[in-house]
């Protein structure tokens, strides 16, 4: 079994066909095509939980391990649905939901040693929690009281990046930085399917070929960029990109959590001996909405939503244990407490988030003292002492 | 003292900031074997080699994004951008990511980063190769603004942006980089490089420039000397944060303010200077702050440029408006 295989025709572009056809409307032809091809990728689990080799990508796992991926998709499941709750109850201005992309982050998010240097978007939540960054922590810009909220440096994650495919570059220049200090530590940029059309991006690709920099391009292909399907973005597969600029290139199957985890760890190898970047294509789906002020039904249909439902990350995981007797029920009640728990931390701990103090916008735009934010400080603090003057 | 002129002087600010950091490193576009287009970075790559004089794929966007990821791993990348102009590509990474990073960290994150621009006109380029888009940068918070004259602060305060631990973009006069003067290269920096300079003094008007126009109010102030007028000339130097200090004191003394610039006197630093002056100096002022700069219009061809650009001729008229007032 070589483990490539091609995804539903429902579920992706129709190859492309005559380009001069017109729509009924009248309208020019709107390339909806794009793929050259059906297309193709790595897999290891199928969405009916049958496990299958793939020669390139070999991958053992104890008991232990495949448990520990279910328990990771889970719990990061649950911190997003969460994040979607709190907003919804009008504790977070904004949710942007992993949903659906649990393989693809948790997959990634475990293949990196702690000295790897993740560069994520701002859907990321499974990657930081790979990465031990506390999931309250991600509430803080959603929530509206910080634009950060944990030190890069502790777990070796960026701050969330809003800026749409900006942190390509940072991952790249940092590499860079890795090369010039020399050991075997790699850096991974995590981009969507929206973000391969931005020209950050692009020189990215450029740099990170140019200098051989140690970095692996992880784009997460969720199939939509808020309302645009990704034939507006590329008319060649994603991954085949790579090619063009000297570097590998390979799709896998992002729902399926061995193949990421596998693909990423060989992605990360060949960064670390010194091979250079690498581009990875999940290809995968966007369960949700954007964002919690999105609403995906005026552009997708349910059918296709409904098609990727049956390829489900976690479903398919489980039907897996299931098959092979990797897990029982113990296992899963104690995954869902699990859950409950973290959900009810992640609430409190949302809620306890305090307000910044109004001055504090001062205090880190400079490391040395700049006189207009010093001018503009005092003024700021006397004009709200005035008002604590007129309340006493 | 060694005599230089502004492109070697920074050239050897430049190799004296490398020689006391190995953390700094240099990137641009042609900055390697050619030794940059204005020949500033002449010879540093033959001497400390391509990984720290590092040469760019042509994409201003990927320098400074670049940058920013060595500086996260603890660099002190210097960048060059080629020409003002070319500035713009990298804009985004500039204003959104550079400026803002340290904020968003709330402080656990540093981004020394130095972005040199040659800017100005006056030597007869092409299109896209005289701009002044200082002001673009100083609206930004979290991004410092200088531009140095001559050579000594052009060798002092190189080094002083590259040890700083915010980025600076570092603004150089490209039609003064041929111009000389005596640098003390040993010892300290003569004064910290956010504070402005009275480098010509006198007492009944105040010129306030920075870059390429001090040169050019200097010989004004000269011209206006032999009508018996005494004009002190205000060396701006920095333009983010903006030394009202200095120009208020100038102007307590003089009475009268005209600030001269390159870049187009609409939404310019003149205007802010003529708002912070005027609140400081309201009652002292003789004159309303008058401003000389370049026009609400795109960058002419450069045979016309003379007509744009401020010279001593449009310093004067200033002056005598300022004076008949």
């Amino acid at each position: 079994m070589t483990g490539r295989r091609a995804v539903e025709k429902s579920t992706t572009p129709t190859p492309a066909s005559g380009s001069t056809k017109r729509a009924p409307q009248g309208r020019r032809t709107r390339r909806t095509a794009g793929l050259e091809e059906e297309p193709e990728f790595i897999q290891l689990l199928t969405p009916t939980g049958e496990r299958i080799d793939h020669p390139d990508y070999p991958l053992e796992l104890s008991d232990e391990e495949a448990r520990s991926l279910y328990r990771d998709m889970v719990l990061v499941r649950r911190v997003d649905a969460e994040g979607t709750a709190l907003q919804r109850q009008g504790e977070l201005g904004l949710w942007a939901s992993l949903l659906g992309q649990e393989a693809a982050q948790i997959g990634s998010g475990r293949a990196l040693r702690a000295d790897d240097f993740a560069f994520p978007t701002y859907r990321e939540h499974g990657v930081a929690w790979c990465k031990g960054v506390s999931p309250v922590n991600l509430l803080g810009m959603f929530r509206g009281v910080n634009n950060g909220g944990w030190d890069p440096f502790e777990n070796n994650f960026n701050l969330y990046t809003i800026v749409i495919g900006s942190q390509t570059l940072h991952a790249v220049g940092y590499a860079m930085g890795v090369q010039r200090d020399g050991g075997d530590s790699a850096v991974i940029a995590y981009f969507g399917d929206g973000a391969s059309s931005q020209g950050d991006v692009l020189e990215a690709f450029v740099f990170g070929a140019s200098y051989n920099a140690p970095v692996v391009f992880f784009c997460q292909n969720n199939q939509w960029a808020i309302s645009e399907p990704t034939s507006r973005q590329f008319r060649v597969p994603l991954y085949k990109r790579a090619a063009g600029f000297g570097f590998p290139g390979v799709r896998v199957d992002g729902n399926d959590v061995f193949a990421c985890l596998a693909v990423t760890r060989a992605a990360l190898e060949h960064a670390r001996s010194g091979q250079g970047p690498m581009l990875i294509e999940a290809f995968t789906y966007r369960m949700g909405a954007h964002t919690t002020s999105d609403d995906p039904t005026r552009y997708r249909s349910s059918d296709e939503v409904e098609s990727w439902r049956a390829k489900d990350p976690i479903v398919r995981l489980r039907a897996y244990l299931d098959r092979e007797g990797r897990a029982d029920d113990v296992f899963y009640k104690s995954v869902d407490d699990e859950a409950d728990r973290l959900a009810a931390e992640i609430r409190s701990g949302c809620l306890a988030l305090p307000d910044p103090d109004p001055l504090s916008m001062f205090e880190h735009s400079y490391a040395d003292e700049h006189a207009q934010v010093t001018e503009e400080r005092a003024f700021l603090a006397e004009y709200l002492a005035g008002f604590s003057e007129e309340l006493s | 003292m060694t005599q230089l002129t502004l492109a070697k002087a920074i050239n050897a600010g430049l190799r004296r900031a490398m020689e006391q950091d190995p953390k700094v490193l240099l990137m641009g576009e042609d900055i390697g074997k050619l030794g940059g287009v204005f020949r500033v970075t002449d010879g540093l790559q033959k001497d400390f080699g391509d990984d720290r004089v590092i040469d760019t794929p042509l994409a201003e966007s990927g320098i400074i994004g670049t940058a920013l990821g060595l500086a996260l791993r603890g660099f002190r990348p210097v960048c060059e951008i080629q020409f003002d102009g070319f500035v713009f590509p990298a804009f985004d990474q500039i204003t959104t990511q550079v400026a803002k990073f340290r904020a968003r960290s709330a402080g656990t994150v540093r981004m020394p980063m130095v972005i040199r621009i040659p800017s100005g006109g006056g030597i007869g380029a092409v299109e896209h190769h005289s701009e002044s888009p200082e002001a673009l940068f100083a609206h930004t918070a979290g991004l410092r603004v200088v531009s140095c004259s001559n050579p000594v602060d052009g060798y002092w305060m190189i080094q002083q942006a590259i040890r700083s631990d915010d980025p600076v973009i570092f603004f150089e006069p490209k039609r003064r980089y041929w111009e000389k003067a005596e640098v003390e290269v040993d010892g300290q920096a003569p004064r910290p490089f956010d504070r402005a300079a009275v480098v010509r003094p006198g007492t009944d008007l105040t010129l306030a420039a920075h870059g390429p126009m001090v040169r050019t109010c200097l010989d004004a102030a000269n011209a206006a000397e032999s009508e018996g007028r005494s004009i002190e000339v205000v060396d701006l130097r920095t333009i983010s944060p903006l030394d009202v200090d200095t120009v208020a004191g100038s102007v307590g003394r003089t009475g009268r303010l005209v600030v001269v610039h390159e870049a187009p006197v609409f939404f310019g630093l003149g205007a802010e200077l003529a708002a912070k002056v005027t609140e400081r100096c309201f009652y002292r002022l003789e004159a309303p702050v008058l401003r000389v700069g370049g026009f609400h219009a795109p960058y002419p061809p450069s045979r016309v440029e003379e007509i744009y650009l401020p010279d001593l001729d449009r310093v004067l008229d200033a002056v005598d408006r300022a004076f008949a007032f």
